[in-house]
């Protein structure tokens, strides 16, 4: 177990080191020029050449990157090129806000999806299963945009339940959370909805009901444990996904998280941010998918690590 | 009826379970269309009732009905009724069915493997079904449900409580199946083929269990079987199901001593019986397939590094000859390494040893010398579903193994394949269906069209009968042999079922954990076995004779051990002995 764990970290040692190339090679790659959007429209070329010595662009992509490589590995992410100010603590102020939409999120996701798959595979066929399959396909394919303006202009604005946008309380935290619930709930119905058809198709299930065991027994003790599983390792995928969804929920809410900090990043090609935020990301999903993998064999005692 | 219940018993137990007129039907768009059609039968306190038939008689569709089972809502009662006791059943409410399921009528099922909850502890689900029932405490069920593991002689049950099902053998989960069918004493035992899937020696064990229990809880047991051995051995009385109807019914000394009809007649006909086999055709002389020394070992990996920190002995020290037209068979139960051997000599799995097809050896073989190899030997499968490609057609599948070895024209494939079509027993204009539309019989008929499409010299038939109905296993079996006297092939026959083998081979060898025990001709084998092992597996095959007295033996619970073991140790090796003409033993 733990030689498991060991192993799995130096992995994503390598992972992450490949995600950082990557990244890097792209950014420097970028036409757009972070130097000119540093010193202004006015600056005169020396001014800009200043800037770009002092910020070490002007050197090799290689030696760029060994340069941010010896800085990670020393925790160091950078300084940001336009709040002058350093990255790492940056993230650290925006990255509980968004762990803690995260875990809203996937609770609501796994809430609303889960139930809405098990009840159409019990369902199967009929109209309650359609409707929630159809249901399904709309949440998947609606622009993350639309449905968070959506929510925003009904709970907030017409209802006005809940506050436009920000971030400080439980109320703040309700329409974000559910409208990423939603938004991830469409592949989960149909993946909960297809495993637990498989289950319940099963000898076991056969057995369990032939036990004399009631259906919510029969459904919750017997097929959900089963059913559950390639649930789990879809959720560490998801966090990937998720990550991306992030952005435009939190610039839509007003929520102060990495999400925010990423849109604002891009726009001004501020490299050092975007570097860190997507390690960050990175590192939760790598994070993430570990936590699916050493979660299974306390579902399923016949996975062993290896 | 009762002329049948006083044959059986002398005195009249009470009647636990009537079924009268029981119909049921499966809903399509073209309507209902029955399943079981008017099915009626009565069973008494200890009695046990044998429903035998072919798939798709009807007989697993009627242990459904019986539990409330059936797959709504496509499939349901259409007439009939089934009382339990005084209660009717067809027409009980979900909810009070539920209370009786699993506690005045019980039941137990084909797959061991598959029909437990892998990811629930043995002990949970044994107390749940208690508690389900009795509203005992946590602690009281876990007393009932250890009382059931000990009456089922599962050894270290309180271990047994907190393992899973994947940390049992396929017998010990049938135990506990049938521990937590009898947990609750019920009325009535409803058995669905809970043998089919043992090996023969867990099958007696099994089978001398349920008589056990029977005897001391008086159980009625509905067994649901194919196996008319097992029928021959456990049963009161027999019905004799085909598509959906009672064909036959009586007591079993009467169906098997004077079957009433011919559909009766031809099953019990088909039956394999030990000593029935025909004097066979002297064999060549030429050897087509040597096997020196054959072992195959599978690494086990563990530790920090993944080292390989022991071994799956599977063969050790293989050593036989198969000539040509004769028939070699390999016996033994799962695991024993027989299917093994099988794919090392067509090289599916590395092995060390010598292994030679027709002169040619194996080892240090290019894939072009491997592929040329395989021309000479062809494998036909159990299960002929899993074994043909469902998107091409029959013509394409017979017509590919040509293909591959690039012999012949398009147009000159097409006719060989309408050939082998021929030869095997169906029919040219057959050759553009696909595999579904076949019965299983007529699919395992196409595998052994394709395994001959390349006239090969050996043919290895895996379990090739074991999956088809005793009726169709006939007249494979008639094919398989007639093929062999007109082109002169060998055939390894791979097999567990000792009463098929017994009627077809010339000579046989018996394997235990990787190793042959015994071999010699097929008298010798079963009409002198030495083998301790080898004598087991013979008196463990049900007789299809109900008047046969079984000499009785020590009730056995033994597990066979394992086959690993540690890095640089092995198994004792097994020195074979010729007791004379061939005949070599084990020490």
């Amino acid at each position: 177990m733990l030689g498991y764990v060991l192993r799995r970290l130096i992995q994503s040692a390598l992972i992450l080191l490949g995600v950082a190339f990557i990244t890097f090679f792209l950014l420097f790659v970028l036409p757009a020029d972070p130097v000119r959007q540093i010193a202004g429209r006015s600056a005169t070329p020396e001014t800009v050449e200043n800037i770009r010595q002092q910020l070490g662009l002007d050197q090799p992509f290689l030696v760029q990157f060994g340069r941010y490589l010896g800085g990670l590995v020393q925790g160091d992410l950078g300084r940001s090129y336009l709040q002058k100010s350093e990255v790492s603590v940056l993230i650290a102020s925006r990255l509980p806000a968004t762990l803690l939409l995260m875990v809203a999120a996937i609770f609501c996701e796994l809430l609303i999806g889960l139930s809405m798959g098990i009840l159409a595979a019990l369902r199967r066929d009929r109209f309650t299963d359609q409707a929630l399959m159809m249901t399904s396909f709309v949440t998947v394919s609606a622009p993350q945009f639309v449905v968070s303006l959506l929510m925003l202009y009904v709970f907030a604005v017409k209802l006005g339940w809940f506050p436009i946008g920000g971030y400080g309380t439980f109320a703040h935290l309700v329409l974000p959370a559910i409208t990423l619930g939603i938004l991830g709930s469409g592949w989960y119905s149909r993946m909960m909805r297809s495993s637990m058809i498989d289950v319940m198709r099963t000898d076991y299930i056969r057995t369990a009901r032939a036990k004399g065991l009631s259906r919510t027994r029969v459904v919750l003790g017997h097929a959900l444990p089963n059913a559950i599983l390639p649930i789990i390792a879809m959720i560490g995928i998801d966090i990937g996904v998720f990550m991306g969804g992030i952005v435009v929920v939190e610039s839509v809410f007003g929520w102060p998280g990495i999400g925010q900090l990423a849109w604002q990043a891009i726009q001004r090609i501020d490299i050092p941010i975007i570097m860190g935020v997507t390690l960050i990301s990175a590192v939760a999903i790598v994070l993430g998918n570990l936590l699916a993998d050493l979660i299974a064999p306390f579902i399923d005692p016949r996975i062993k690590l290896k | 009826m009762t002329e049948i219940a006083q044959n059986s018993g002398a005195v009249m137990a009470p009647e636990v379970l009537r079924v009268q007129g029981l119909t049921v039907s499966v809903r399509s768009e073209a309507g209902d269309s029955p399943l079981v059609q008017d099915l009626s039968f009565s069973l008494r306190r200890g009695e046990t009732l044998a429903i035998a038939g072919e798939s798709g008689s009807g007989k697993s569709i009627t242990s459904l009905a019986i539990m409330g089972l059936l797959p709504p809502p496509a499939v349901r009662v259409t007439a009939g009724s089934v009382h339990l006791g005084a209660t009717e059943l067809t027409s009980l409410p979900e909810a009070q069915m539920r209370s009786l399921r699993g506690a005045r009528i019980a039941m137990i099922f084909q797959e061991p493997m598959t029909s437990l909850n892998p990811v629930l502890t043995v002990g949970a689900q044994l107390t749940e079904a208690i508690r389900a029932h009795t509203g005992a405490s946590r602690a009281e069920a876990r007393v009932q449900a250890l009382a059931a593991l000990q009456a089922v002689r599962l050894s270290q049950p309180e271990r047994r409580l907190q393992q899973y099902p994947h940390e049992l053998s396929g017998g010990m989960r049938q135990r506990v199946m049938i521990a937590m069918a009898l947990a609750l004493r019920p009325e009535v035992l409803i058995a669905d083929e809970p043998t089919t899937a043992l090996d023969v020696t867990v099958q007696r064990e099994v089978l001398d269990l349920l008589r056990d229990l029977q005897r001391d809880l008086g159980t009625a047991i509905i067994l649901i079987t194919h196996d008319m051995g097992v029928v021959a051995e456990m049963a009161d009385r027999v019905i004799v199901m085909k598509s959906g109807r009672a064909v036959e019914e009586a007591s079993t000394a009467q169906i098997f001593s004077a079957p009433r009809e011919v559909y009766t007649q031809d099953l019990l006909a088909a039956v394999p019986r030990m000593g029935a086999g025909k004097p066979r055709d002297a064999v060549g002389s030429e050897v087509i397939a040597s096997l020196r020394d054959v072992v195959v070992r599978f690494p086990l990996k563990g530790g920090m590094l993944g080292r390989t920190t022991a071994q799956v002995h599977a063969v050790e020290q293989v050593s036989f000859d198969i000539r040509r037209g004769e028939t070699f068979a390999l016996v033994g139960e799962s695991g024993c390494g027989k299917s093994t051997i099988a794919k090392a000599m067509v090289g599916l799995v590395p092995h060390q040893g010598r292994i030679e097809i027709a002169g040619q050896a194996l080892e240090g073989l290019d894939r072009a010398g491997t592929k040329a190899l395989r021309r000479r030997v062809q494998m036909v499968f159990q299960d002929p579903m899993a074994a043909l490609d469902p998107r091409m057609t029959v013509g394409d599948l017979i017509a590919e193994p040509l293909v591959i070895h690039g012999i012949g024209s398009a147009v000159e494939q097409r006719a060989q394949a309408a050939d082998l079509m021929a030869r095997v027993g169906l029919t040219a204009d057959q050759l553009d269906r696909y595999p579904h539309e076949f019965s299983g019989g007529q699919r395992q008929r196409i595998c052994i069209a394709r395994a001959l499409a390349l006239q090969p010299d050996l043919i290895i038939a895996d379990e090739s009968v074991s999956a088809l109905d005793v009726s169709v296993q006939a007249r494979v079996l008639d094919l398989l042999q007639a093929l062999q006297r007109e082109f002169g092939i060998a055939f390894l026959f791979i097999s567990h079922d000792m009463a098929v083998v017994e009627n077809i081979s010339d000579r046989v060898a018996v394997m235990y954990l990787g190793q042959i025990v015994e071999m010699g001709s097929r008298a010798q084998v079963f009409g002198n076995p030495q083998h301790a092992y080898t004598r087991r597996l013979i008196e463990a095959v049900p007789v299809p004779d109900p008047s046969f007295v079984r000499t009785p033996a020590p009730r056995l619970a033994g597990e066979v051990p394992s086959p690993v073991h540690a890095l640089g140790q092995g198994p004792v090796r097994a020195q074979l002995r010729d007791i004379g003409a061939g005949h070599l033993v084990a020490l």
